[in-house]
């Protein structure tokens, strides 16, 4: 009983002083596709596994790393839907923000505002939170960038992170392999290693997706290049 | 000309008169307003009605055209731009400004502020000289020498393109200025009455409004290193007043 009262109102904090809603939210992300994120010195990388159910499904018509600008990109755990509604509010913010001031947004104020429109969600009737947490990663002046965000619109800056299925693990990973000065290369090969470690079934380029951002801008790697550092991978 | 119609009925912009006019110089740039606040061509009702306002610590807007819309842009942008460096955490730079000032008066497209601004002000980091001008609905102007507004645009232009040289020193530049302002003045009936110079020098100091203050992340601006203010030389003209 106890908790179910609680959870239909939004609104409404439990004794405990829980918005079991959000909680629930958080366990659609904690159930979605693994997504990592990591910053090395020169850049920034996204990864995601991108499993498809049946071997009609075609490959590569459909991405989850999405470019928000030039030097910004994007990518999720938890529900697809919710995920392109909030690639379409961000990209139309960092447009709005090069209207006004005539200069790129930075990822910081990017994070800022999209935050700021999940937390709305959590305190407006007739909505439910978004069932995705968000990584994302940007190149602002000389510096990268990588920031998470969640549906109780709650934001964090990594060096890196995993998120989705087995996030804990991906984590612990990640702690043991991260350093400084990584490079960008080097930050891929450790990306696609993390979610090796928690991947059922064989990786290969067409099952997981990997985008970088550097100086030059934010790109979703395509399946021949991802191909190139798999090779790499025992 | 937009100013004045044939039948010398005043239009909004031409109402109380003013000019102002901003010029690049070798790593600094000058600001420099007249003082008039009149009605018509007929009353002069003060001669301290300043028309450039400082909005940051290497940027000035001079806001010339009707004196209400004057003040109210200037208390609009501020609004704005205190805003932006809360939220940023930083100094807000003179491209910026101008691309904020542009779109606020664009919102007004229809019914607009009768300002014609004129900015001034050094770039961060390398301290270039930076001077901008837009009309009153915010179409924006960036030259290589020097920019006017107000009802004597015209004949501040003839004077500036008389006076102005290229890397003119801040003393060389401090007369360059004034002497256009006060010459073009001189043929503008509701312009004049004594005018305000600003000389926006960078003080050598790189470290002070620099590298740190235009981008720092989530910090907040008290935080920031506060060295000597820039150098900026503020000195009032006298003109002639008939």
């Amino acid at each position: 009983m106890g908790s179910e009262r609680y959870s239909f109102s939004l609104t409404t904090f439990s004794p405990s002083g829980k918005l079991v809603q959000i909680e629930y939210a958080l366990a659609a992300v904690a159930s979605g596709a693994p997504s990592i994120g990591i910053k090395a010195a020169n850049g920034v990388v996204l990864a995601t596994e991108n499993k498809h159910k049946s071997i009609l499904y075609e490959e590569h018509a459909l991405h989850k790393v999405e470019a928000i600008t030039d030097h910004i990109g994007m990518v999720y755990s938890g529900m697809g839907p919710d995920y392109r509604q909030l690639v379409k509010r961000a990209r139309k913010m960092a447009q709005q923000y090069y209207l006004v001031y005539g200069e790129r947004i930075r990822t910081c104020q990017l994070v800022q505002r999209v935050a700021a429109v999940m937390q709305e969600y959590t305190q407006s009737g007739g909505v439910r939170p978004f069932g995705v947490s968000l990584l994302i990663c940007g190149w602002d002046e000389d510096k990268p960038a990588l920031y998470q965000c969640d549906p109780s619109g709650a934001y964090f800056a990594w060096k890196a992170t995993a998120m989705g299925k087995n996030f804990v693990n991906g984590k612990t990973f990640l702690e043991k392999r991260y350093s400084e000065d990584l490079e960008v290369d080097d930050a891929v090969h450790t990306a696609i290693l993390t979610l090796k470690e928690s991947f059922e079934g064989q990786i290969t380029a067409d099952n997981i997706e990997v985008g970088i951002c550097d100086s030059t801008g934010f790109r979703a790697l395509d399946s021949a290049t991802v191909k190139d550092y798999l090779a790499n991978i025992p | 000309m937009f100013h004045q119609n044939k039948k010398q009925e005043t239009t909004e912009i031409a109402y109380n008169g003013g000019a102002v006019v901003a010029m690049k110089g070798k790593d600094c740039v000058a600001i420099a307003a007249d003082r008039r606040f009149g009605v018509n061509q007929g009353q002069t009702v003060a001669t301290d009605f300043d028309k450039v306002f400082e909005m940051g610590p290497q940027l000035y807007c001079g806001l010339p055209g009707l004196a209400t819309d004057t003040l109210t842009v200037r208390d609009r942008l501020k609004f704005r731009l205190n805003l932006y460096e809360l939220r940023e955490g930083r100094k807000m730079s003179p491209n910026v400004f101008c691309s904020m000032l542009s779109n606020l008066l664009y919102e007004r497209r229809f019914g607009p502020y009768f300002v014609e601004p004129v900015v001034a002000g050094l770039k961060p980091k390398t301290y270039e000289p930076f001077v901008c001008n837009m009309d009153l609905i915010g179409c924006m102007n960036e030259p290589e020498d020097f920019v006017v507004g107000g009802t004597c645009s015209d004949q501040l232009y003839g004077m500036c393109e008389a006076l102005w040289e290229p890397d003119l020193s801040p003393d060389d530049l401090f007369e360059t200025i004034s002497q256009a302002l006060v010459n073009a003045c001189d043929r503008d009936a509701i312009s004049g009455w004594g005018a305000t110079v600003h000389i926006i020098q960078n003080n050598g100091k790189i470290d002070m409004f620099g590298e740190a203050a235009y981008s720092c992340v989530l910090r907040p601006l008290s935080l920031q290193p506060a060295g000597e203010k820039d150098k900026i030389t503020t000195r009032n003209v006298k003109t002639r007043m008939d």
